[in-house]
């Protein structure tokens, strides 16, 4: 009953919030275009978060990805320059391998954390100056264009696009549809298989779960070869947005922005509680405040400040809520 | 007649489901050493924590030299004249002695530390206590003995009156405690109370002027040391319980093969040559005092530390040892002692607790968890040990203590466990929950499990054991039959002293 009531008033809270925007935005903002242009914004943030989500359930924290993006976008372009393919052949050959460097890093992120019990904040910091650097010595600190133009679809084609134009619905783009697949087989990961409730008992408890037997070297290692695989599929979706791979994409905001989704979507630091879901949503609202703002013209630096407050607020309201629930 | 240093007056305690204190009253003369014994769990640390402040009791008054106190927080405490001295010592292991002992009080001038002022203060603490020690190391580098005698001098630093010692010579050495008890007696002699919890019998005559015996969350007696004779103090302690508390043991068959065989199991300076076995169906008692070795020991058995040395045989075959993994698989169950820390994971559920060490028996095609199967399997465990709790979605950290105890049981019952270690199956829980424990301990044994069984609570030792092994450093002192496994000669082996 309660919990129902709390749902039917933080919908109730979000639907006041979009008329407000909507109505002093003059009706741009519920356009169906504009929420598409919502998610494909967040798409590469969320799917850093997803992978950054799995580590962070286990206590730890990947700080390399933003570098691992820039360089698996490079080693990708690189890739599929030397290499004599076109087609599906070549989307998919260098995609497999954006993605094997990334897991490769990511394993490399895990070593000293699993065999000496370093502190990953560091092993992590150690990996995003190392693949920042691998990344400008690789593309010459240049941007590497792709020769071939098969990447396009994959960065900005949309999905079924006739089937949208037929029934005048906004098209869909191409990555969204990368973001809601990683999405689902993170959630199926992390919900329903051994490895994700491996994954919350690590978090929750280590030593309880080196005693019920699981093997905490092996589960902590693939949460980062996923984090790792993760910021390769976005280094990768970046390289075919802009065709070419850049040692500087993701050197950004990326980082920072995408632990704060799995933060604000309600994902423990402290490990042992989190979900993918709430990453998205996490993302989302962060897409949507930006979004908001542009709409409403609000300055730019101004936006930095706003979104920082809500950052804060959301996991103060967290925490309160949290403890009301631990009194009661 | 002036006030006692310190009364305290009927003071009560209740934890979600254990009375742990009930009116509870004591007093403390000022130049007098009050030994303060039972068993662990009888409320002796409740009682010290509600003076130092660390807990609130919910009944009762504190009088200190006749006036009412109320002592909310540690450093209340402090003011009052409260001095603790833990058995887990609350130094800064990287700074030095004086600046240990002015912790948090430093002298200042012109708002910096005076180095000279901190040097002088902590000369003349350890000097009042008669006490030579190095100025310029870090104390980590001190012995334990020595570390020990800054945490003293701490507390006389903030001029503490009453000063309470929890097991303080559970570390030591003879040598070493004898010059501990020098200090004791210094502290004595300047007019300090002080309120000295213990295990040993054998140190009780050289130290105490009053002992108190703590029993279930009361005082069962006090008496002058010289008229309280060891004997009549374990008595006390272990009191004159319902031997129906325990269930009656299955008598073993003679025949009964070796399932569990232990052999010269060591590990460098913790474990010695630890030699012996379980049968099919028989429990096994391993008694000694805290530290004296007996969690390690099943720690090793279960695979959780690496042994030096040795070898463990299940039914004849042989176990890859300082695996857990493994362990499982070959039919090793282990229960640990911290619930919280070790046995489950509080922020999930009763059903996730309880599949965690067999998730692999619920996964369907190799993929995914059969969530159905596994919360059929939990009502099943639900059923079987009448776990109190409202669902199988239940987080474990709202569960009381036995309830918290009966998940970690199902947890590896839902195994084919062939090995049962327990270790403290029964600390922190309430009556009740106990003897359903033990039924179900009875009940592992009787299908044919061998049990390993650590614990303190002596009476539980010896209600519950086909055979009792005392440890006491790292070896395997003694070994009794039921028969003739008596509380005195239990204690006796595990303190070391003659019976």
């Amino acid at each position: 009953m309660w919990y129902w009531l709390r749902i039917a008033a933080a919908v109730a809270f979000v639907l006041v919030l979009v008329a407000i925007v909507d109505i002093a935005s003059h009706g741009s903002f519920l356009q169906a275009s504009n929420l598409v242009r919502v998610l494909r914004q967040i798409t590469y943030n969320c799917i850093l978060g997803v992978g950054q989500t799995f580590v962070i359930i286990t206590a730890g924290i990947d700080l390399s990805v933003g570098s691992l993006v820039a360089l698996t976008g490079v080693v990708a372009a690189l890739f599929a320059n030397a290499v004599h393919l076109s087609g599906f052949p070549l989307i998919a050959a260098t995609l497999i391998v954006a993605v094997a460097v990334g897991s490769i890093a990511g394993w490399v992120n895990a070593l000293p954390v699993v065999k000496l019990n370093l502190p990953p904040f560091i092993t992590t910091l150690a990996m995003l100056e190392m693949a920042l650097g691998a990344a400008f010595i690789l593309s010459h600190g240049r941007p590497v264009a792709l020769q071939s133009s098969d990447f396009q679809n994959t960065g900005i084609g949309s999905f079924l696009g006739g089937v949208t134009r037929a029934l005048h619905l906004p098209s869909i783009p191409v990555p969204v549809i990368w973001m809601l697949v990683v999405i689902v087989a993170a959630s199926v990961l992390l919900n329903r298989t051994r490895f994700g409730r491996y994954v919350f008992a690590i978090g929750g408890n280590e030593e309880a779960a080196r005693l019920a037997g699981i093997n905490v070297a092996r589960v902590k290692t693939a949460v980062y070869m996923i984090s790792g695989a993760c910021a390769a599929i976005v280094g990768f979706l970046y390289m075919a947005l802009f065709s070419s791979g850049s040692p500087q994409t993701g050197t950004g905001d990326e980082l920072l922005e995408s632990i704060a989704a799995v933060v604000v979507g309600g994902t423990s630091l402290a490990g042992g509680r989190g979900s993918i879901i709430g990453t998205f949503f996490g993302a989302l609202l962060i897409g949507v405040l930006y979004n908001a703002m542009n709409l409403l013209n609000v300055d730019s630096y101004l936006q930095k400040v706003l979104l920082g407050a809500v950052i804060l607020l959301a996991v103060v309201l967290d925490e309160l809520r949290k403890r009301y629930f631990a009194r009661s | 007649m002036t006030p006692p240093l310190l009364e305290m007056r009927s003071v009560g305690k209740r934890f979600p489901g254990v009375q742990a204190l009930s009116d509870v009253s004591l007093t403390l003369a000022a130049g007098e050493v009050l030994v303060l014994v039972g068993e662990n769990g009888a409320g002796k640390s409740t009682l010290m924590k509600i003076l130092a402040g660390a807990l609130q009791a919910d009944a009762g008054e504190i009088f200190i030299g006749g006036a009412r106190v109320k002592i909310a927080t540690p450093q209340e405490a402090q003011h009052l004249g409260i001095g603790m001295i833990y058995q887990e010592f609350t130094l800064v292991p990287q700074l030095t002695v004086p600046a240990n002992i002015s912790l948090g009080r430093e002298p200042t001038r012109g708002g910096l530390i005076d180095a000279a002022a901190v040097g002088a203060r902590a000369k003349q603490v350890l000097g009042e206590l008669g006490l030579e020690l190095p100025f310029d190391v870090p104390v980590s580098k001190l012995s334990v003995a020595q570390q020990q005698s800054v945490e003293i001098a701490k507390a006389l630093a903030t001029s503490a009156r009453i000063i309470v010692m929890d097991e303080p010579t559970a570390a030591l050495s003879d040598r070493e405690i004898e010059r501990l008890f020098a200090v004791v007696r210094r502290l004595r002699a300047s007019g300090a109370g002080i309120i000295y919890i213990s295990h040993r019998m054998d140190e009780l005559p050289r130290i105490a002027d009053r002992v108190t015996v703590m029993r279930d969350g009361k005082i069962v007696e006090t008496r002058l040391a010289k008229d309280f004779p060891p004997g009549e103090i374990v008595e006390a302690m272990v009191g004159r319980r319902l031997s129906a508390q325990f269930p009656k043991l299955p008598a073993l068959p003679a025949d009964a093969a070796i399932r569990l065989d232990v052999k010269g199991l060591s590990r460098a300076g913790i474990i010695n040559d630890v030699s012996f076995s379980v049968r099919a169906g028989e429990i096994v008692g391993l008694a000694g005092l805290v530290g004296a070795g007996r969690t390690e020991i099943v720690r090793a058995i279960a695979g959780a530390d690496s042994p030096s040395r040795g070898e463990i045989r299940i039914d004849g075959q042989a176990v890859r040892s300082g695996r857990i993994g493994e362990a499982i698989a070959d039919g090793i169950a282990f229960i640990t002692e911290d619930r919280k820390a070790q046995g489950l994971v509080l922020g999930m559920t009763v059903r996730e607790n309880v599949t965690l060490a067999h998730l692999a028996e619920f996964v369907d095609r190799d993929l995914l968890v059969d969530v159905a199967r596994e919360r059929a399997a939990t009502v099943r465990m639900i059923d079987e040990l009448q776990i109190r709790t409202p669902s199988t979605e239940q987080l474990a950290r709202n569960l009381s203590g036995g309830t918290q105890q009966k998940v970690v049981l199902a947890k590896w019952l839902l195994g084919e466990a062939r090995v049962f270690l327990f270790d403290e199956p029964t600390r922190g829980i309430d009556v009740g929950a106990k003897s359903e424990i033990y039924k179900l301990i009875v009940e592992l044994a009787a299908r044919g499990a061998a049990i390993v069984m650590v614990s303190s609570d002596l009476p539980e030792v010896l209600g519950m054991a086909h055979r009792v092994l005392v440890v006491r450093g790292g070896r395997i002192v003694a070994k009794f039959d039921r028969a003739d496994a008596t509380p005195d000669r239990v204690i006796a082996a595990a303190t070391g002293a003659a019976a």
